[in-house]
Formats: C-alpha cells, sequence, structure tokens
C-alpha cells in the first residue's frame, strides 16, 4: 500500500496514472515519500508550457480551462495533439479547514481521455491564489511528460499575483457586467496578463468591457512607441518587438473564440522562446521557489532553538503594549 | 501532528437531477474539515472512477434517487477495483430498499444513508473507516 516516493516517481514516469495520483498526493501534503519523489523527478521537468488561468469568481475560468484543454487535444489542422495537466485551486474554509472543490463540475468534457490528468487542489490557507504546494505538483505532472499544464487559480480575484510567478504564460479572465474592471486594475492583476480574454462575450456590455481593458493596456503602454513606428526606424527589426497582450472574446460554453486563444497563447509561447523570457522566467521562478523553502527552513529552525517561554513572554509584553513589534523582533531575533 | 485531510468524491450517477441532498452532505463533509470534490449530475461509474483515480480519492459518496443503484454502485465497486484502489470506501446516499441495502453491503460498501440520516453519524462514521478510529 504505502509505496516509495521513488516507486511511485517511477510508475508515475510509466505512465501508472495511480501512481502519479498518489505522488501528487505525497507532494501535496509536503511527505518526506513526496520530497523523494520530486528529487528522483526533478531533472526532466522543465519542459511543459505552464499556462495559468486568473480572474475573479464568476468570470468562467473552469469552462475556459475545459475548452483551452480540448482545443489542446484536439488541435486545428496543421498542429499535433498535446498531452495535458489541469491544477485547478479551489479555497479551504478558514473555519473547518475543509473545502468544496468544485472546478470538475465544469471539465466533464474532458472525462474518458487519457492524454488529460485533472487535479483539484485546496488552497489550505494559502494566500496569493495557489496553494502552497502547487508548484511542487506541478512540476511532477510536468517531469512525467504532460506538455502543456493549465493552473486555474483560486479566483479571488485581488491579489493573484503568485500565478504569475509560476505560469510562462498568464491569461487574466474578465466578464461583461460583473463591474469590476476597475477593481481588477487596481489590484494590479492586468499588469501580469499575457493574454486578456473577456468570456461570456454573447453578453450584453462586452463592448464597455472590451473599451475600458483597451485603453487600460494603452495607458500601461504609451511610452513606447507603437510597433510600425519601431519598425520604420529599425527596419523592421524584431529586436525591439516587445509582447502586447491582446484582448480576446470568448463564450467557453460554446467554444467560441477558444481556438483563436490557443493560436494566442501559442503566439506568446514563440515569442517567449524568441527572446530568451523563457529562461528567464524558469530563472525566476525556481529561485523564488528557492527562497520559499529557505525562508520556511530558517524560520523553523529559529523556533526550535528558541526557548518556548522567553517567546511567551516577549508575546504578553506586547500585548500589554509595553514593548513594541520591533523590540518584540529584538529580543527574539538579535539577542 | 494533525490527521491527515480526508478527500472525498461527491457525485450524482444516472439520470435524475436530482443534487440537493448531494449538495447538502458536500457542505457537511466540507464543514467537518475534509476535502470535498463535487462532481455534478449525470455522472457515468467510469466518469466516477476516473475521478477517483485522479484525485486520489480516500472515500467515494455517490447519492441516488432513480432506483438505479443496483446497477450503478456495483460497476463503480468493480471499476475502482479494477484500477487499484480497492481500499477506497463507497457510501451510497438516496432512498435503497432495505433488500437492496443487504446487497450492496455484502459487495463492500461502507454504509447506505436514507433521508433524515444526521450529518454528524455520517462524518464519525466516514472520520472512522479512513483514520481507523474516530477523532471526536
Amino acid at each position: 500500500m504505502s509505496a516509495s516516493g521513488i516507486e511511485l516517481a517511477e510508475g508515475a514516469l510509466a505512465g501508472n496514472r495511480l501512481a502519479l495520483a498518489r505522488l501528487l498526493t505525497q507532494v501535496e501534503n509536503d511527505t518526506p515519500a513526496g520530497r523523494m519523489g520530486l528529487d528522483w523527478l526533478f531533472p526532466r521537468a522543465g519542459r511543459a508550457h505552464l499556462i495559468g488561468i486568473t480572474g475573479s469568481p464568476g468570470t468562467g475560468k473552469s469552462s475556459l480551462v475545459n475548452r483551452i484543454a480540448l482545443s489542446y487535444r484536439n488541435p486545428m489542422a496543421g498542429l499535433a495533439a498535446r498531452t495535458v495537466g489541469v491544477v485547478a485551486i479551489d479555497p479551504t474554509s478558514p473555519f473547518s479547514g475543509g473545502a468544496l472543490l468544485g472546478d470538475r463540475v465544469r471539465m466533464r468534457d474532458l472525462a474518458g481521455d487519457s492524454g488529460v490528468f485533472i487535479r483539484s487542489m485546496a488552497a489550505r490557507g494559502a494566500l496569493g491564489g495557489l496553494a502552497r504546494q502547487t508548484a511542487a505538483a506541478v512540476q511532477v505532472m510536468d517531469a512525467v511528460g504532460f506538455e502543456v499544464i493549465l493552473i486555474e487559480t483560486v479566483g479571488a480575484g485581488q491579489s493573484e499575483v503568485d500565478i504569475a510567478r509560476l505560469a510562462q504564460t498568464t491569461i487574466v479572465v474578465e466578464a461583461p457586467g460583473l463591474g469590476d474592471e476597475i477593481q481588477a486594475i487596481k489590484a494590479g492583476i492586468l499588469e501580469i496578463a499575457d493574454i486578456l480574454v473577456i468570456n461570456k462575450a454573447d453578453r450584453p456590455g462586452v463592448e464597455n468591457t472590451e473599451r475600458a481593458l483597451r485603453s487600460m493596456l494603452e495607458m500601461g503602454h504609451h511610452h513606447h512607441l507603437p510597433d510600425h513606428l519601431n519598425a520604420g526606424i529599425t527596419g523592421a527589426q524584431p529586436e525591439a518587438e516587445e509582447w502586447q497582450p491582446p484582448v480576446l472574446k470568448t463564450v467557453a460554453t460554446d467554444g467560441k473564440g477558444t481556438d483563436e486563444l490557443v493560436v494566442a497563447i501559442e503566439r506568446h509561447l514563440a515569442y517567449l522562446k524568441r527572446h530568451g523570457e523563457w529562461q528567464r522566467r524558469q530563472y525566476a521562478r525556481l529561485m523564488n521557489e528557492l527562497e520559499v523553502l529557505v525562508q520556511g527552513a530558517l524560520v523553523e529552525r529559529w523556533r526550535s532553538a528558541l526557548p518556548e517561554d522567553l517567546y511567551e513572554e516577549v508575546v504578553a509584553q506586547l500585548c500589554e503594549r509595553s514593548i513594541s513589534p520591533y523590540q518584540a523582533l529584538e529580543k527574539l531575533v538579535h539577542d | 501532528m494533525t490527521e491527515r485531510k480526508i478527500r472525498v468524491i461527491i457525485a450524482k450517477p444516472g439520470l435524475d437531477g436530482h443534487d440537493r441532498g448531494a449538495k447538502v452532505v458536500a457542505r457537511a463533509l466540507r464543514d467537518a474539515g475534509m476535502e470535498v470534490i463535487y462532481t455534478g449530475l449525470r455522472q457515468t461509474p467510469e466518469m466516477i472512477a476516473e475521478t477517483a483515480l485522479q484525485e486520489d480519492v480516500d472515500v467515494v459518496g455517490v447519492s441516488i434517487l432513480s432506483g438505479a443503484h443496483m446497477g450503478l454502485v456495483p460497476r463503480l465497486v468493480d471499476l475502482l477495483r479494477a484500477n487499484g484502489q480497492e481500499n477506497v470506501k463507497v457510501f451510497v446516499g438516496g432512498i435503497i430498499p432495505e433488500s437492496d441495502v443487504l446487497e450492496l453491503l455484502k459487495l463492500g460498501v461502507l454504509a447506505v444513508y436514507g433521508p433524515g440520516t444526521s450529518s454528524s453519524q455520517y462524518v464519525a462514521e466516514i472520520q472512522r473507516a479512513v483514520w481507523g478510529q474516530t477523532t471526536a
């Protein structure tokens, strides 16, 4: 029953889906077996295209993931089908620690396809739209050979910028009539978008949403010369090319616009590879992952070396306001 | 050491469209600290078994009000076994005649919960079945 992490990793690599599922559980729970499996698989990861899908609740992220996956499985003429892993994250209840993971309801078209593997993850208290172990779970799927990995964030909509660190291509999903274009702009979520999608584009108000998004994008880019001017100066050198996030309209429930979305994703991928962005983003992502691990380990080491009563004493003084938080820090970290 | 999180699927196989009971149970299990994967209506046993595999769940709960339980549940149990998930616990909710309840239990179904079963009962029984003891 309890296979070692390496056995699970070997099984998963050989295409055993149960071994993959069990390894993902170990990785999600951050067990020694999970870490061993990941250690063993890590050299094989780094090939998959990681695509993040974020945006407010109710914009149709899960339905869009369903459609993107279908487009990769049944591509337009001239393209090869690709295997797809999906990691869908939903919030954990802060009161019970339980979670209701409902993203699969919208992904039933993918059932029965052995080229697709869907895994739901609870955020387990992490903020920023991903679970703490999402990056590790994605590494596992990448290493065992899924070519495209779709990562759907919690969708709280405000601080979901972690996805931009993990994914190579980030899709921000909006919908007409939510009245939250300005909210998204405030939260800086548009700045992380490589591609903007207005889903539910058959609904009234789509023109307003589109206008708002386009004018925001222009504001963000106004200090750059438009492409055609650049071309005139440099003699059409693509050197000065900068990625302009396209604004696309989709209706995920019937598939309208989703093939065009996949074309845009592929264009972004080509752009990343042409400009060394692929390597740069990988470097930034792995450095960030390492930093998080180091922080966790250092805090743990510091806590275990700290006398228990000292900690409680300092917290008590802090609560009485006889010392400030900075003075407390001084006592705990520097003394 | 905190107990390992219990992962459960709540699914509605068959053709009846009444998912209220399934949603109430999903909610109660979440409130008991479990991670509940909700799959929606009209799932085939094949779809449920595939989800159970990808999600590496401990428990599968199916809600059946259509009367098709003697076709759907044995098929599901067989599929789980064929996938190497014989350890996954299966429970059934719905209106099931007494004689069929005995048949289902013989197949290895953990429990059959009829209307009016209290959530504390099924929560405790699921926890005991997965953790091997109650923690209450």
